[in-house]
């Protein structure tokens, strides 16, 4: 009897092992990743010498800020605004100037798009990489004067102080626009105009319709990012202004 | 021969104490034949050291080092281990910027990741710049619904990839989300977004009735859930309109789940989905106890979360 109970047990197990597997019990959680669990150290060593790298980089001053910059210091434009802008079509003027022979009359930008303040003091790469985290990259698009009054349309609809350079802008107590002039002039009726800005805005980023079908467009492979860089690295104080490029009267 | 579930809700999984009685205080793990375990992250972002102790919302949270360590403590515990990432591996600190990817993949690789899927940022360098890396990766990358067809990912990408395990098959399959209108074209190029429903039937399909897996996993960048746009498609819709996914891993939304979330999907059998957040700063562990099933059918399955 013992035999043929033995016998019963190992025909039971063998069967079993061929029997098909299926989930019987799950448990599901989420564990926090904090200073409780050391350091793995043959990853904390790999990592060291890139974070070394990039900390020495980071910590590079460029320039410097003479006072405390962010982009809600003024009413329809800002000081970190008006700098971005500026630097945006300065460092690209040369650029799009040696490729298609052709000047940049305005620059337009998002205040979104304006990530950190640049604090007073040191301006460090690191401060580059908090206002722009973003891989944006510059593009020139030329425009008809009906997208250019699309443009001036949509930043007095928005009432925001959208980073601007090369163009002024008056509006009345209704937003409607009194005076736009484009480095220093009127606008040409059927003339175009050259407007530098982000690969993200000119694909229809902020709903900047304007810029989705231009004239001509020139990718200039050249990221916002390291405009900053590049712009920092040439002064020794950088301009924080507002001088009221975008007003309401 | 509906399955029983038994689903018993619980912040700490110690609280599980018996499952409806006396019929089944012989049916807990120890009797289990076989156990898988599941670990995944998603939306890490760059975020290869820890947060500041100064950082004003995560001090001292997340680390690569630390998930390293983790990761390998649960492997000694259980070497049936796959661990698998929902995408958004790149962009979010320098890291990214200066080395494109590289210290990424190469860090997922000394952790022994298995598989991962693709999300929106991981275009952020280009289809081609995302190509570029892929020397680094020692893991494999699944995506069901894009296709890389004249890019330079191309040949790079299964829509699934199947593990066996202990003698347990289990079938991955990514999902990713729709890039029109969320990445440059100039950034995908010729990728083609297919519908990712669809791509999920087909899948769930092929990978339980035709490959025959015991466990099969969705890798998810679709997003969550979507409290604004309901309709729009979301691991909650995809749980709730497929069948025979047992697991699904999201990512994009950044969704804290503190538990993972339950759902019925079109068969009425019990989907778990599952997103930890982002940078880092969890692992999320799914373990799947596996019994004959003739047990399973008799005794019924539970979920604890």
């Amino acid at each position: 009897m013992r035999k043929i109970i033995a016998l019963f047990a190992i025909l039971l197990v063998f069967s079993c092992s061929q029997e098909k597997q299926s989930v019987t019990r799950i448990e599901g959680k989420r564990i926090n990743i904090n200073d409780s669990i050391a350091a793995d150290q043959n990853i904390e060593a790999f990592i060291k010498p890139f974070r070394e790298r990039i900390e020495e980089d980071m910590n590079k001053v460029l320039s410097y800020a003479p006072k405390d910059m962010h982009k809600n210091d003024g009413e329809l434009e800002s000081t970190i605004g008006n700098l971005m802008a500026d630097l945006i079509k300065s460092q690209s003027e040369p650029i799009y100037k040696k490729r298609t022979g052709k000047s940049i009359d305005i620059c337009l930008l998002n205040h979104g798009g304006i990530r950190a303040p640049i604090p007073k003091g040191p301006i460090k790469t690191q401060t580059a990489f908090n206002v722009m985290p973003f891989e944006n990259s510059i593009v020139v698009v030329e425009l008809t004067t009906e997208n250019v009054r699309n443009l001036i349309d949509y930043l007095a609809s928005a009432k925001r102080a959208h980073p601007i350079s090369g163009l002024t802008l008056k509006v009345d107590q209704d937003f409607t626009v009194k005076e736009a002039l484009i480095n220093g002039k009127p606008i040409e009726e059927g003339k175009t105009y050259t407007v530098v800005t982000s690969d993200y805005l000119q694909n229809g980023g902020d709903r900047m319709n304007f810029f989705k079908d231009p004239v001509s467009l020139e990718i200039l492979d050249y990221k916002i990012r390291n405009a900053m860089i590049d712009y920092f690295k040439g002064v020794d104080t950088i301009p924080a202004v507002l001088d009221n490029r975008f007003i309401q009267q | 021969m509906k399955r029983r579930d038994f689903i018993q809700q619980s912040l700490a999984a110690s609280t599980f104490v018996t499952l409806g009685g006396l019929s089944l205080q012989s049916f807990t793990a120890s009797s289990a034949k076989k156990h898988i375990t599941i670990l995944h992250t998603n939306d890490v972002h760059s975020h290869i050291d820890p947060f500041d102790a100064s950082h004003p919302r995560n001090p001292n949270q997340g680390g690569a080092a630390r998930r390293a360590t983790l990761i390998e403590s649960i492997r000694k515990e259980n070497p049936n281990t796959l661990v698998l990432d929902a995408g958004d591996i790149f962009q979010g600190t320098p890291y990214f910027n200066y080395y494109g990817g590289e210290l990424e993949f190469k860090l997922m690789s000394m952790m022994k990741y298995d598989l991962a899927t693709i999300g929106n940022h991981d275009f952020d360098n280009g289809v081609d710049g995302l190509a570029a890396q892929l020397p680094h990766a020692n893991f494999e990358f699944v995506s069901a619904n894009y296709d890389f067809t004249n890019t330079s990912m191309e040949g790079h990408v299964k829509p699934y990839k199947i593990f066996v395990k202990d003698g347990i098959k289990i079938g991955v399959f990514g999902l990713g989300i729709k890039l029109d209108g969320l990445v440059d074209k100039r950034m995908y190029k010729e990728t083609v977004y297919n519908d990712p429903m669809e791509s999920a039937q087909d899948m769930s399909r092929i990978l339980k009735e035709e490959e025959k897996c015991d466990l099969v996993i969705c890798l998810s960048h679709l997003g969550y859930h979507y409290s604004k746009h309901p309709e729009r498609i979301s691991d909650l819709i995809i749980a709730k309109e497929t069948q025979n996914i047992d697991l699904i891993i999201g990512g994009h939304t950044h969704t804290f789940l503190p538990k993972p979330t339950i759902e019925k999907n079109s068969k009425g059998e019990s989907v778990l989905v599952n997103q930890v957040g982002a940078y880092g700063i969890y692992l999320g562990r799914i373990d799947f106890y596996f019994d004959d099933e003739k047990n399973v059918i008799a005794n019924g399955k539970s979920i604890i979360v």
